[in-house]
């Protein structure tokens, strides 16, 4: 019964988890000593100088990046004993004891070190080292920096604990974790009102998903009596497939996941999240965390298998999630939100493949996306590094470091920027041989083949067929490549191209970032580069085929063989037809780019805004924060400015149950001091008329 | 002879209590109370003619009681008068509510 990965590296994983908690614990403890002496202190070196470097400089960037950097050799280390072990060996989970024993139900603290998991925990502990390195030149400079530090440990802490955990329940730990983590972070200058808004918009939009995703719990606790994976997938086959219990589950699951991973409607709080310092939108709101619903409905691919019904619901609020981002996308003049709506279209792309059954598809476009966005979103913090210190230099406090239309010809001050965002904006575009290139055309080929003969193009939504949702969907994800393609060439144009309009004499100051955070930038460039080869398709022999697919074969294989059964694999000449129409959108949107964004016609920052047509509406984001503004937050804040506070506070809980026996203590007292008259006379005449009248009782009633 | 002695207690009775009623002087008052506790004597005596000795002895127990409260009033009142200038009862309501 033992399981082959007993006694060996695997059993570390417990480590994972527990580094970056340690380093949260050091800079937490660091930050708040640091805090408690700047009360006290009168030195006023630290008050007046902003731009100097934390006494604890070395110790804090030695924990927080030399932990999550341990981590990452941990996970190395166990998923090279999983490589070692035999692929149909089964999840590896290792309970380190009981959390919830009440009554049926039993929750372990327990991790599970499968070959998806472990695919996540590298990218978290990877990806997550070379941004703690970023940040430490990010930083080094902010007064903040153990605090900092601390979040960002804390949030790789709950994002192991989400990616390993074996249960739902354990999952949801690491969920709502990484969730105060972010909020930590985007509101990490909390002292400009508008950054402690986005951080806690962020964390009440995701209270909505999280209630989908307690709700499924539920459901699943009551139908299946477990919350544990292995036993929810072993008994999902009790489930009536496409019934509306498995359904509704699904669904329930996918509201969580559409909160995490910022999917229609509830993408809200990710361009607002933009707020925090750069590295934290690189790791945590592009690389990591928003990717986590993706991963949810990949680990839930035996549920999902079960209802076509909730996955093509999925691929619909992906589809529409894509296409709408991208194009907003297109009118974004923050190099940080071009980038946030980016990720989010993405992130539909990926829910499209996970939703049509291609959960590979899904997680390789996780992973290269983790790699060339976490690269642009390094790159925009160089640039408004660069430009931030370049308006300091020159005493200019009023210029936007992060507006695309202050920016301009960076190339020649920023090379190794410009080169490097130029791949990945190739990648993200889908330009051949780069890791997007491979991933997006997975996707699109995958939905391609779903559309004709699969169980799930045979399954309808709502009366629609799945196989016009999925053609539907595939279109919709063309257009999507086209306008990627179109808007991060309009930002690189704008960035990097033309004339400088750095304002004043700061653009003689900007230079390229230093070698800490080079280093980062250069190693995921690398990573861009040749993140295709970790599944290229049979189509392309480049060298070994479909490696990440054989890898998650046995994780993902019983759920995708469902969705797909009947489907016929593409013909060599369909398959390099449809390579060929992804590579000409992403060629065709370059050139448009080109074509159309001249980086000498940008209008000026305080150029007129437009005011009608479908500039102004996209300029506006097509007006959905204010719809939900009125349509939900406004009655919400009416009702319970009426009801819940005029209404139950003041009047029922105030006036009725605090004020109400004041009143009545007053009222006995106010007849009491009336009687109490301080008159002998009168207490007498009242002695007197009681004796009488106890006298008469005694005589009528006869009694002695 | 009883049904006599008995009717006079309880006429001293009733001035004692009426007396108490409509009197506002304290002095008054208190010679009113001491009225009242000496009908209550009478008819004592008068009711041990029939029920044996033990009236006298309760009699005895009531002036004693009598005597003590005497000196506790009076000197109550003497105080109370130093202190208000009067020994009318309107006068004397620090306690009113």
């Amino acid at each position: 019964m033992t399981h082959p990965l007993q006694g060996s590296a695997a059993e570390l994983v417990w480590l994972l988890p527990t580094l970056p908690f340690l380093g949260f614990l050091i800079n937490g403890w660091l930050s708040i000593r640091g805090a408690m002496r700047e009360r006290v202190s009168t030195h006023p070196a630290r008050v007046t100088d902003a731009h100097a470097r934390h006494p604890q400089f070395t110790l804090v960037s030695a924990v927080g990046v030399g932990t999550v950097l341990a981590a990452f050799g941990v996970a190395l280390a166990v998923f090279a004993a999983l490589v070692a072990a035999p692929s149909d060996a089964g999840p590896f989970v290792q309970t380190y004891g009981s959390w919830l024993p009440s009554g049926d139900l039993r929750v372990d603290w327990a991790f599970q070190v499968d070959r998806l998991s472990m695919v996540m925990a590298l990218i978290v502990t990877g990806i997550g080292a070379l941004i703690h390195l970023f940040s430490v030149g990010y930083m080094a400079e902010d007064p903040g920096y153990p605090r900092y530090f601390a979040y960002l440990n804390l949030f790789v802490f709950f994002m192991l604990t989400l990616v390993l955990g074996a249960s739902y329940a354990v999952i949801f730990v690491g969920w709502e974790g990484v969730g105060l983590a972010s909020y930590l972070l985007i509101g990490f200058w909390f002292s400009e009102t508008r950054n402690a808004d986005a951080g806690k918009k962020a964390f009440i939009v995701n209270r909505v998903g999280d209630f989908g995703f307690l709700i499924a719990m539920f459901l699943l606790w009551a139908n299946l009596g477990s919350l544990d994976f292995r036993d929810v997938a072993a008994r999902s086959t009790e489930l009536a497939a496409g019934g509306g219990l498995v359904t509704a589950i699904c669904l329930f699951l996918f509201l969580g996941a559409a909160g995490k991973s910022a999917q229609m409607p509830l993408y809200i709080w990710l361009p607002d999240a933009m707020a925090g310092p750069t590295p934290v939108s690189a790791l945590i709101h592009a690389a990591t965390m928003v990717t986590g619903g993706v991963y949810l409905v990949a680990r839930s691919a035996d549920l999902f298998a079960l209802a076509p019904a909730a996955s093509l619901t999925v691929v619909i609020v992906g589809a529409i999630t894509a296409i709408f981002a991208a194009v907003i996308g297109l009118k974004q003049w923050d190099i940080k939100k071009v980038l946030a709506y980016s990720t989010v279209s993405q992130l539909g792309m990926m829910f499209v493949a996970v939703g049509s059954g291609a959960y590979v598809a899904g997680v390789f476009h996780l992973v290269t996306h983790a790699f060339f966005k976490a690269l642009l979103f390094l790159g925009a913090g160089a640039v408004i590094h660069a430009l931030h210190h370049a308006y300091h230099e020159v005493h200019d406090t009023t210029s936007d470091a992060q507006d695309l239309r202050l920016m301009g010809g960076l190339r020649r001050q920023m090379p190794w920027t410009f080169g490097l965002m130029w791949a990945a904006t190739l990648a993200i575009a889908g330009i051949p041989v780069l890791s997007g290139f491979f991933s997006k055309d997975e996707i699109l080929a995958t939905v391609f083949r779903q559309a004709s003969g699969s169980a799930l193009a045979s399954a309808s939504w709502l009366g629609i067929s799945g196989a016009f949702i999925l053609w539907v969907a595939y279109g919709v994800l063309l257009v999507t490549a086209l306008l990627t393609a179109v808007y991060m060439t309009r930002m690189m144009l704008y960035a990097f191209h033309g004339p400088s309009r750095v304002p004043g004499a700061a653009s003689a100051h900007v230079h390229d970032s230093p070698w800490v955070m080079r280093a980062p930038l250069v190693v995921l460039g690398v990573l861009t580069v040749v993140g295709g080869w970790l599944n290229l398709p049979a189509l392309l022999p480049m060298g070994p085929v479909a490696v990440l697919e054989h890898w998650l074969e046995p994780v993902v294989s019983r759920g995708a063989g469902l969705l797909s059964a009947g489907s016929a694999a593409l013909s060599h000449g369909t398959e390099q037809g449809l390579i060929g129409a992804a590579v000409a959108v992403a060629v065709l949107g370059i050139g448009l780019a080109i074509w159309r964004c001249r980086p000498a016609a940008v209008p000026a920052i305080d150029a007129a805004q437009p005011t009608s047509g479908i500039e102004y509406v996209l300029a506006n984001k097509f007006f959905v924060d204010e719809a939900i503004q009125r349509v939900i937050v406004q009655p919400i804040v009416k009702m319970s400015r009426l009801v819940l506070w005029r209404g139950i506070d003041v009047g029922l809980l105030d006036g009725v149950f605090v004020r109400g026996p004041g009143y009545l203590t007053r009222g006995i007292a106010w007849a009491g001091a009336r009687l109490q008259s301080g008159l002998v006379g009168s207490y007498v005449w009242v002695i007197a008329i009681a004796v009488l009248a106890l006298l008469g009782l005694m005589l009528v009633g006869g009694t002695r | 002879m009883i049904t006599e002695s008995l009717f006079l207690s309880a006429v001293l009775f009733a001035i004692g209590v009426g007396g108490v009623l409509i009197r506002r002087n304290a002095l008054m008052l208190f010679m009113c109370v001491e009225l009242m506790l000496n009908a209550v004597n009478l008819s004592f005596v008068a009711l041990s003619r029939v029920h044996g000795v033990d009236g006298q002895v309760f009699v005895i127990f009531v002036m004693t009681v009598a005597a003590a409260e005497a000196a506790v009033g009076l000197a109550i009142i003497i105080a109370a008068f130093r202190h208000f200038k009067s020994a009318d009862l309107a006068d004397i309501r620090l306690l009113g509510g």
